[in-house]
């Protein structure tokens, strides 16, 4: 396969109070990003559980990234605090077992960062394409 | 199985632009689940919501999808057309294929695609929803204010004219608080107290407003709309009920060498004490650690004197539970301690005093009965030297201070400056500052008049020590636009100290469980748009405990709680979000997990029974959610190991079930 | 050999089952041969007698027994805990999980437990007997006769980093209290935090393919206590039993190092337990050794009440895409 032809797919968990209202800002201003890019809406970040992410890795996603509000500004109050240290540990631990670092990100997105997602995304997306396919954390059962 | 319905959304061609509408619901057609799918120029018309109520009829559909744009837009608006055919408003997923799809890609195939592979995501999810029913609680209609200065007289009232009725708590023996202690108010200098215990006694006369003062909240449970608090009300050893704040006892007491803390220790009271005269509850109070009879049963005079025969040494601290459906909190401010600002000499002269002591300085009910003169020696001071920010906008790194600005310090200053050189032309005014803010209705006006009619000093800089020498102070500061030292022999420094929230706050919020900030201010749910609302439900923020202010602006947040409060109270029911957690009794470890990093409290623990193997039981700890209070953040939920708590509406498998689709 | 003697530990519970203090022991038996030594429940004086075992294959952590023991019991139950093991039982309190009224803690010293593993290394597998009551062990070997060894060197990796001779929980202590220790337990992961990502990916491509999900790993953990497992539960959507594939294994020792994480004692079972001899304790250690790195020193079950790392925070804490500036790790 051609480096050039590979589309990444890229699972993006966002919280349903800025980072998915970021999202709809950045599709109200027309700021293009990669179609690779499939959104989740969670109510919070901290909805976001590690089996969420192992589970995309396995079913086939390329990258992963998670969008919260930005910390102190949580519309929970302490959710994305908790995020930030859940995903501290686990991208550390993923990191420790090899698997590439890059195809994990927590990007804090608010509800007025509509440039922000999409250059996140952009950003995301060619890091991630850079890499090439998910091979250390692939199910070979679900490959498509 | 769900009867599932698919509609995709043409809007126009915001998304038919980028998105073959006609392909998508036809691919859309042979998801699991799906026996309709259509399209239609604006799903969001009336004609538009009638064919998706006629399709769920015709077609006896249990959930529908809409492919349209973002959830934030809609969702509201189609659950409501589900509801309307006749099924929970819970079963609508958005599939967002506008702001998330065709506005941000350009090419029809790419679009199209993805447009496709959202809608299959909403299809996995609505496959697993169940339709869900929002909670109901009923509303206690009683507020409790908690603090007595301004912002909570104010806020009681106005929910007390709306005809609910309200309790204040007052830790101290009096309502009134910060303001019942100034002596002017700026911009219009007219006198606090003439502003002020006219509201007092309208408080005090309420038929709504039931006054603890002298008490202190000790414990909440509960939630929005069903509060359950105790309050403590301390023995003040006089029965409130008999008193008739004559004031016989406070003049016989022989223990008169107590600091008075209204004066804030610039005079004396006596052991048995009315705070000031227009104290709200106006009845005495025996200070326990001062009283003679108290600590070792000797004198008993006030007993003797007072003819109402209020006095009760065997008073006990009193429990007061209540239930409230709205909880407002009014904590206010007290200035920081000057202990720490040794440069400026504060704990070596008696001359060093800060604002709130100039205040009661200048105070006709004040210690020098309003007459301007030196705590040291009581002489007029000749020249006056101001100092602002003394802990205000301090380096974050700084040991001291804070780094906030204070934020009324400006004003009052330049009403302090002003006031003086009204009424003794031949005072020198200095005032030293690092930038003036003025910014409110009159208030720059305010303080040009200071500069220019009063001929008050204005030097910008900072005043880096103060030197006690003689009967004079040195002052040795900086112009900072002149670019030099000055050194000016002052009679009296006035220390504009910094304001921080009062002790009480802090504890108060663990038991409220509403977040503060680093400073110990509570936080607003909203910092622009739900400014009075803590983020817990049925709380809400009035006054200086939310951030510093000033009384015009203390006095509209505390209307703007008020309006808050009547509209929850105004309530009969409450109806809760029904997305919601919800802990499998089954699975649950009892570990307390879920409980540390829930925001809100809403989940708490019970020792249950349950049937074990062989027809034995066994007692185990299980969680439960609150619905009431769970906002339904999910932090629980990950907290969780056995995965036995889930979220209502976002359950572990409907998430995994997308993430299934997409990655499919 | 231990410091501490069968008969003492015998005494002790003999009189406090005879004096009606306790109801049954916890204790440790003979399994099929002299190293493998298992946990068992006692209920009278006889069944100690015969075949109550205390030495230095007495490595098995008995706190998790507690949550089910306490259940099924009236009065009290009494646990031998060495030092080690009173840090699984204090986080295990801390979750609520058995009722501390019920139990009968005694606190015993320990020498150190030797791992089998390195012994039949050193000796060959073929053991038909073993003497450990000296510090020079004696092995009896089916083909090549009689073989010593030195104890220090079988010692169980986890106690030649031993974290602590100190009893954080006990009704009564036997023999002496110890400290807690300055250790080198986190070189190891050091050492691979300090390799390359396809070099890590490759050493646990490697330890974890060999995975069989036999879960002893998970049932003998003091922390994985859930009433039901999400990898058990046909309702979690993860469900999985067997190994079909090699994201299985990674999905399920990450998961389980992650549910763990923060109230991990580091007390190593889960390695003593592998028939695959993984070292399933670096992923422990991990976070662990992370945890103390982002969030300050935190020892699970120091005390109990103490409040998790995971279930924390500060608003300081540092980003996730932070911790590789910190760990000192090389892409």
């Amino acid at each position: 396969m051609q480096m050039s032809e590979y589309k990444p797919l890229i699972v993006a968990f966002c919280c349903n109070w800025c980072s998915y209202a970021g999202a709809d800002l950045a599709g109200n201003n027309r700021l293009a990003y990669p179609a690779d890019v499939k959104i989740i809406r969670v109510p919070c970040s901290c909805r976001v559980n590690p089996m969420f992410i192992l589970r995309a890795f396995q079913r086939g996603a390329d990258g992963v990234i998670l969008c919260g509000c930005h910390p102190g500004d949580c519309h929970y109050t302490s959710g994305n605090y908790f995020t930030r240290r859940r995903m501290a540990l686990l991208f550390s631990m993923l990191d420790f077992l090899g698997i590439e670092r890059e195809r994990t990100r927590v990007e804090w997105v608010s509800a007025a960062e509509g440039a922000k997602f999409a250059a996140t995304m952009n950003d995301f997306v060619a890091t991630v394409a850079a890499l090439g396919e998910n091979k250390r954390l692939e199910d070979l059962r679900c490959k498509r | 199985m769900q009867r599932v319905g698919v509609f995709v959304c043409w809007c126009g061609s915001n998304i038919a632009g980028t998105v073959d509408v006609q392909a998508v619901s036809e691919a859309l057609k042979n998801e699991p689940g799906v026996v309709f799918s259509a399209n239609y120029q604006y799903m969001c018309s009336q004609a538009g919501q009638d064919m998706i109520k006629q399709a769920i009829i015709e077609h006896k559909l249990t959930g529908i999808v809409v492919c349209s744009c973002s959830p934030r837009m809609h969702e509201a608006t189609f659950r409501k057309t589900a509801q309307a055919a006749g099924i929970n408003p819970y079963m609508v997923e958005i599939a967002n294929i506008r702001e998330q799809c065709s506005w941000v890609h350009k090419e029809m195939e790419i679009g199209t695609e993805k447009a496709i592979i959202l809608g299959r995501a909403a299809i996995a999810k609505v496959n697993l929803n169940a339709p869900l029913t929002p909670g109901e609680s009923p509303v206690t209609k009683r507020a409790l204010v908690i603090g007595g200065g301004i912002a909570g007289i104010q806020t009681a009232l106005d929910i007390a004219d709306a005809g609910f009725c309200v309790d204040i708590v007052e830790k101290k023996p009096t309502i009134g608080g910060k303001m019942a202690q100034l002596d002017k108010t700026f911009p219009t200098l007219d006198c606090a107290a003439c502003i002020l215990t006219p509201k007092m006694v309208d408080v005090a006369q309420h038929e709504k407003i039931r006054i603890f003062s002298y008490s202190e909240v000790e414990e909440v449970g509960g939630f929005v709309g069903n509060f359950d608090v105790k309050i403590r009300k301390h023995a003040r050893y006089v029965n409130e009920d008999i008193c008739t704040g004559c004031g016989d006892c406070v003049s016989k007491c022989p223990m008169k060498k107590v600091p008075n803390e209204f004066n804030l220790g610039m005079d004396n009271r006596s052991a048995i004490y009315i705070p000031f005269a227009q104290a709200v509850p106006k009845v005495a109070t025996i200070d326990p650690n001062a009283c003679n009879m108290i600590k070792n049963g000797k004198c008993g005079l006030c007993a003797r004197v007072c003819a109402a025969g209020a006095i009760d040494y065997t008073q006990q601290d009193e429990i007061i539970e209540e239930k409230y459906g709205a909880i407002v909190v009014a904590t206010g401010f007290n200035p920081i301690s000057m202990d720490q600002f040794d440069e400026f000499a504060y704990n070596q002269s008696k001359d060093v005093i800060t604002s709130l002591e100039f205040e009661r300085l200048t105070n006709a009910a004040g210690p020098s009965a309003g007459k301007l003169l030196r705590p040291s020696d009581g002489k007029h001071p000749q020249t006056i030297v101001f100092v602002q920010c003394v802990g205000s906008r301090c380096d974050a790194c700084a040991e001291k201070g804070k780094e906030y600005c204070s934020k009324i310090c400006c004003m009052y200053t330049a009403k302090h400056a002003m006031l003086t050189r009204d009424k003794y032309p031949d005072t020198d005014v200095y005032v030293f500052y690092i930038d003036v803010r003025t910014p409110g209705k009159n208030f720059d006006e305010f303080y040009r008049r200071a500069v220019e009619e009063y001929g008050v000093h204005y030097i910008k800089g900072m005043v880096g020590k103060v030197t006690p020498q003689g009967d004079k102070l040195k002052v040795q500061a900086s112009d900072l636009l002149a670019n030099k030292q000055l050194h000016i022999d002052a009679d009296l420094v006035v220390l504009a100290a910094a304001i921080e929230p009062d002790a009480s706050a802090r504890p108060l919020a663990t038991m409220l469980t509403a977040s503060m900030d680093t400073n110990d201010f509570f936080t607003e749910a909203h910092p622009k748009l739900r400014p009075v609302e803590s983020p817990t439900a049925g709380v809400f923020l009035s006054g200086a405990c939310q951030g510093p202010k000033d009384i015009p602006e203390t006095v509209s947040q505390a209307g703007a709680a008020a309006a808050k409060v009547i509209g929850l109270l105004a309530k009969d029911k409450l109806q809760g979000n029904p997305c919601v957690a919800s802990a499998n009794e089954m699975m649950c470890n009892g570990c307390s997990s879920c409980e540390r990093v829930c925001p809100y409290g809403a989940i708490t623990y019970e020792n249950k029974e349950f049937r074990m193997p062989n027809r034995t039981t066994a007692i185990r700890r299980v969680a439960s959610v609150n619905p009431a209070v769970c906002q339904g953040c999910g932090a629980c939920t990950v907290a969780c190991p056995s995965g036995a708590m889930d979220l209502r509406g976002f359950a572990n498998k409907q998430i995994m079930a997308e993430v299934d689709a997409i990655c499919k | 050999m231990q410091t501490i003697t069968r008969e003492q530990l015998l005494d002790k519970a003999v009189s406090l089952l005879s004096d009606g203090t306790v109801q049954a022991v916890l204790g440790w038996q003979k399994g099929e041969f002299d190293y493998d030594i298992t946990p068992a429940v006692f209920e009278t004086e006889d069944a100690l007698k015969k075949n109550f075992v205390w030495n230095d294959f007495c490595g098995a952590n008995f706190s998790k027994y507690l949550i089910e023991r306490t259940k099924k019991i009236e009065g009290k139950i009494l646990v031998f805990l060495k030092p080690c093991d009173t840090y699984s039982f204090n986080q295990l309190l801390t979750e609520h999980r058995f009722d501390r009224d019920k139990v009968y803690a005694v606190g015993i010293p320990c020498d150190g437990m030797i791992d089998i593993a390195l012994v039949k290394a050193a000796c060959g597998d073929a053991i038909s007997s073993i003497d450990t009551s000296a510090d020079t062990i004696q092995v009896e070997t089916l083909y090549d006769g009689a073989k010593t060894v030195d104890k220090a060197s079988v010692l169980a990796e986890r106690c030649v980093v031993c974290k602590s001779k100190k009893h954080v929980a006990y009704d009564e202590l036997l023999g002496e209290d110890g400290e807690v220790l300055d250790n080198n337990r986190f070189d190891e992961v050091a050492r691979l935090e300090a390799m390359s990502a396809d070099e890590r990916f490759a050493f646990w491509q490697n330890e974890l393919s060999r995975c069989i999900r036999c879960n002893a790993c998970r049932d003998v953990c003091p922390a994985c206590t859930c009433e039901k497992c999400v990898f058990g539960n046909p309702e979690s959507g993860v469900e999985n039993k067997a190994v079909s594939d090699s994201f299985e294994e990674k999905m399920f020792h990450i998961i389980r190092a992650f549910h763990v994480a923060g109230r991990c004692t580091d007390c190593g079972e889960c390695s003593r337990v592998c028939p695959q001899n993984i070292p399933l304790h670096l992923l422990n250690r991990k976070f662990i050794k992370d945890i103390n790195a982002f969030y300050g020193d935190y020892q699970a079950g120091a005390e109990v009440g103490s409040r998790a790392p995971l279930v924390d925070y500060t608003t300081e804490d540092l980003e996730p895409g932070e911790v590789f500036d910190r760990g000192g790790q090389d892409a």
